[in-house]
């Protein structure tokens, strides 16, 4: 340790203060609880670990998480990106309640989003009647699950690509079309390589949430082992039978998850920074 | 040059291909959002008042759903105030000190945001449940976490851990500390400058990030319903509400509920964009 000192110098008062208790706090209630939980899990002989790892539900049920979650996320990439640029680049009556909007995932609990989804697109419902006409089901099958991750994941793309698109120079855009550039080419080869890196972190942001998300798809997707058993509803239902090794075991694993979309977060960002050379906000 | 005020305000006519890239960009946004964000929020509002304000009204008086309206306003005014107390010392050391670790500590705090309301619940159990940690410790003196009012603010203070931290931290570190020196080396006490200087510039950040938090706190499901017990009348907050009466088919009910905690999330929304707007658009 260079200097044997820990923090840097200050006028400031109060570091030994706040520090202390930051790190209290969050050993109390944050890191504690998580290192009782992978201990206990780690606790497991490896080989039943495994096994309970890959058991025929649990993998139908990552499956289905990450599934899900990915093809939700794809889909807020792209519509995510037209309502990003709506809102950006376009000026008409009611866009700052449509940006306000945007955050209604956030602010709307996830049980209520969930019981209106279910509402709304079961068989006898608005949406689900008419898609029923059409052959399609979408609650309690796999399909719900994603309509209720695309509406979880919708702001975190928004979010990220907004501040993307207004950076993207609009003196290039209009210096390639005064070219003779299509309308299509510009978007291909000015735009979408400005926005890329916002529209990776939001995909990453969605998913990362999309995998862990219970309150919202548990009414709609039905909970069928094997079927539409989410894996946070797998730990859910493996602690309400008492089997306590089998929930750490699907926790811990949904942990190291955790870590690796942090990662991948993080890789994005830093991929996203050295293509632009600027700081991405969020 | 008006920048940033006003991005979409167009210079140049738009060409005829543009006009339409226009119109269809709008008409997929709307659509897009009207199913997603629309659809649902109208659904509650229907399902709520299907058989009329009468029985709305009738159903939110129901004393076991009265009950579930105390415990989450309770829980939300302990879990509020401490992670606030939290997100304030966190900033406070994370923005004003260059110190080692401190980008562990950074991603430390945000771990919450990351890991699904469930394992927030089941950590817990393995701490305090019969057969956690602290399990027995906790028999032998009668006291539960588990399925109890403890465990639902712990979850929830594990679930909505860097809400104001998050708002703080960048602005704080954006703000800088020249008018805290300049007080401190005129003789004013450190609380003193804490309060007079420091407050006053983050009142509007701060404010944000207890309105985001108070948000997520208030609607939290995941995380509560693994430590609740699904008690009636005491350990049921409203969102646990929600989902037993739904399942018990009392849809009226049900969305009454949900209503209440949709004019919350709206209201949020509403306070939200008050706040930027106060604020200078900083977020």
């Amino acid at each position: 340790m260079a200097g044997g000192r820990i923090v840097a110098p200050s006028p400031l008062p109060g570091f030994g203060l706040t520090f202390g208790f930051t790190t209290f706090f969050l050993s109390a209630v944050i890191l504690l609880p998580l290192a009782a939980m992978v201990i206990r899990a780690l606790g497991i002989p490896p080989a039943e670990l495994l096994e309970m790892l890959l058991d025929e539900r649990a993998v139908a049920s990552y499956r289905l998480s990450f599934g899900a979650a990915a093809l939700a996320a794809a889909i807020n990439a792209v519509f995510g990106f037209i309502v990003a640029w709506s809102l950006v680049r376009y000026d008409f009556p009611g866009r700052r309640l449509l940006d306000t909007m945007i955050d209604l995932p956030f602010a709307l609990p996830t049980a209520v989003s969930g019981i209106a989804l279910a509402t709304v697109f079961s068989p006898t419902g608005w949406l689900g009647q008419k898609l029923a006409l059409a052959g399609i089901q979408v609650a309690y099958t796999w399909l719900g699950v994603v309509v209720a991750l695309v509406l979880i994941g919708l702001p975190f793309v928004v979010r990220s690509v907004q501040p993307a698109l207004i950076e993207v120079r609009k003196d290039l855009e209009d210096a390639a079309e005064s070219l003779g550039a299509g309308g299509f080419h510009v978007f291909r080869r000015i735009i979408l390589p400005t926005v890329m890196p916002a529209l990776a972190t939001g995909f990453t942001l969605a998913f990362a949430r999309g995998i862990g998300e219970y309150g919202s798809v548990v009414f709609i997707s039905g909970n069928l082992p094997l079927k539409t058993e989410i894996t946070p509803l797998l730990i859910v239902i493996k602690l309400e039978q008492y089997d306590y090794q089998g929930a750490a075991a699907l926790g811990f694993f949904m942990l190291a998850m955790s870590f690796v979309m942090l990662l991948a977060i993080n890789l994005v960002q830093q991929w996203g920074q050295r293509r632009m050379g600027i700081g991405m906000s969020r | 040059m008006a920048a940033g005020a006003s991005v979409a305000t167009e210079v140049r006519p738009m060409t005829r291909g543009q006009r339409t890239a226009r119109v269809a960009m709008l008409a997929v946004s709307f659509g897009f959002l009207g199913l997603l964000l629309l659809a649902p929020l109208g659904a509650v509002l229907v399902q709520a008042l299907a058989k009329g304000l009468g029985e709305w009204a009738f159903s939110l008086k129901d004393p076991d759903t009265v009950a579930s309206i105390k415990l989450t306003l309770l829980t939300a005014a302990i879990v509020v105030p401490v992670n606030t107390i939290f997100g304030i010392c966190a900033a406070w050391a994370i923005a004003r000190f260059e110190f080692r670790g401190k980008s562990l500590l950074v991603t430390l705090i945000d771990l919450p945001f990351a890991v699904s309301p469930v394992i927030a619940g089941l950590v817990l159990v393995f701490l305090f449940g019969t057969q956690g940690w602290f399990g027995q410790w906790l028999l032998d003196r009668d006291v539960q976490v588990i399925f109890a009012v403890p465990g639902i603010v712990l979850a929830t203070i594990f679930i909505s851990f860097p809400y104001v931290a998050r708002e703080l931290i960048p602005l704080m570190q954006q703000q800088g500390s020249d008018e805290e020196v300049a007080a401190l080396s005129l003789g004013a006490r450190p609380w003193t400058t804490f309060v007079r200087i420091t407050l006053p510039k983050i009142r509007w950040g701060l404010l944000y990030g207890v309105i985001l938090c108070n948000a997520r706190v208030m609607g939290e499901f995941g995380a509560v319903s693994v430590v609740s017990g699904h008690i009636r009348g005491i350990t049921n907050t409203m969102p646990l509400q929600v989902e037993i009466l739904y399942n018990e088919y009392n849809f009226v009910a049900a969305f009454a509920v949900a209503s209440l905690l949709a004019m919350l999330a709206i209201l949020t929304l509403v306070a939200k964009t008050l706040v930027e707007w106060r604020s200078g658009g900083a977020h």
